[in-house]
């Protein structure tokens, strides 16, 4: 039987009915259309599922999408504001970031979780912060040297 | 695939008893899921009811008292806990441990409860807390129990809960003056699961040098965590020495009962252990002559 399920998604609110073994990652593609978040391993070990849930990174394929009840999320969609690109994104197309971007949404939202914590990171905070997200092509120095860009203020005018 | 189940969610501690207490055949209970959501994955486990008892607000603290030590919720996260200055003062060992536990995501969703509950032998929280003779308390509708984190845990995937009982709070003695508590892990990959565990608290005589108490506990090394009792024997009492850290280490391999797994064979973890409780006996060592 279907629960109802209320919660804040990038700002808006939503009701939904769900089963209550669909996992939150299952919820915001399925039946949200958000497909930024990726499934992937499935089992808490890749990354790519990374959302912000009341403000901390987590894996939204191993949490009950109604263990987010009264929650608020925010998924990769959330970041730009309409046209603008949030800083990180900039950094990330600048410092080419990424290549084939399977990764890019769990490794942007798990650094700007980072952020929102901790302003002025160390480059081994950086690296904790994204260690859980994994990355077949471009590697992390680009990552973490868009991220740091961003840490140093080279994209004060974007916020 | 995961199947489906019929789900409850208690908001009170006492709402989730009476859960409890009514479905007790077929029935999990869930807290942040961290280890549950990937068994169920993989149908090794299918309940009928689920009772998911996050929410509970409760049961997520962290108090400290000067007589009581340090108390905390059964529902209080891993980062919660790596983050709170009163387990960073005086109790730094459980947030080390907290923040190599796993990758920040299941850490900030995962709880200490959950993660004893699981039982898992290759926990990082049980040995911790069995070297500084950690406690736990549960309630049901009957009543409260308190049960030491080394009786906690009966066989491979098991705990002493009974089937109405709820874990509801972890109670950690503050340290005694002149002792040096430290854990490491060894594993292939950072903040990972362990591949073996090894937690050491010493406390040395005041001035004497002499070791007055000390508690060794393995994680990852037998079918549940586990004290190394006659290894501590060894060192208890003495004035401890490079060759009796070796000698302890050499028992300890001995008394363990390491299991094979994709990560790891017995033997390795023999060799594991013996190196180990070495290296972190030295440091606990350190730490207490200092402290």
């Amino acid at each position: 039987m279907k629960k109802e399920l209320r919660f804040t998604v990038n700002g808006e609110a939503y009701e939904l009915y769900v089963k209550p073994k669909s996992l939150l990652m299952d919820v915001l593609r399925d039946q949200l259309g958000l497909t930024g978040a990726k499934r992937s391993c499935d089992t808490h070990t890749c990354g790519t599922c990374t959302v912000i849930l009341n403000g901390l990174a987590v894996n939204s394929c191993s949490i009950l999408a109604l263990q987010a009840n009264g929650g608020e999320v925010l998924t990769v969609e959330g970041l730009a504001e309409k046209t603008k690109l949030h800083p990180l994104q900039k950094a990330f197309l600048d410092y080419g970031s990424f290549q084939c971007g399977f990764c890019t949404p769990g490794m942007l939202m798990a650094a700007k979780a980072l952020l929102d914590k901790n302003p002025k990171p160390s480059k081994e905070q950086i690296k904790e912060a994204i260690d859980a997200n994994i990355c077949r092509c471009t590697g992390y120095n680009s990552v973490i040297r868009a991220v740091t860009a961003v840490v140093n203020g080279e994209y004060e005018e974007a916020k | 695939m995961i199947r489906d189940f019929e789900y409850f969610a208690p908001k009170t501690l006492e709402e989730a008893l009476t859960l409890l207490d009514k479905y007790r055949d077929n029935r999990k209970i869930i807290a942040g899921g961290q280890s549950l959501l990937k068994l169920m994955r993989h149908g090794l486990v299918n309940p009928q009811y689920l009772i998911d008892i996050k929410g509970i607000f409760d049961l997520n603290y962290i108090k400290s008292e000067a007589k009581k030590g340090l108390r905390i919720g059964a529902l209080t996260t891993h980062w919660a806990i790596e983050e709170s200055p009163l387990v960073r003062n005086g109790f730094s060992i459980l947030a080390e441990m907290e923040r190599k536990l796993a990758f920040i995501q299941i850490r900030n969703w995962g709880t200490i409860g959950g993660n004893l509950c699981h039982a898992d032998p290759a926990q990082d929280p049980a040995p911790v807390l069995m070297v500084l003779n950690a406690t736990l308390r549960t309630v049901s509708l009957k009543g409260e129990r308190t049960i030491a984190v080394e009786d906690f845990f009966p066989d491979y995937l098991q705990t002493a809960l009974g089937p109405n009982e709820l874990l509801a709070e972890i109670q950690v003695p503050t340290v005694p003056s002149h002792t040096g508590t430290a854990y490491t892990k060894f594993n292939i990959i950072e903040n990972d699961l362990a591949t073996v565990g090894v937690a050491v608290s010493i406390t040395l005589s005041p001035g004497a040098d002499e070791c007055q108490d000390i508690r060794i506990a393995l994680g990852a090394s037998a079918p549940t965590p586990m004290r190394a009792k006659r290894a501590e024997a060894v060192l208890r009492g003495k004035k401890i020495t490079d060759d009796l850290l070796t000698e302890a280490g050499e028992v300890a391999s001995a008394e363990a009962e390491p299991l094979s797994d994709i990560n790891a064979s017995e033997e390795y973890r023999r060799q594991l252990v013996k190196v180990l409780v070495k290296r972190i006996g030295k440091e606990a060592l350190t730490k207490a002559k200092q402290a």
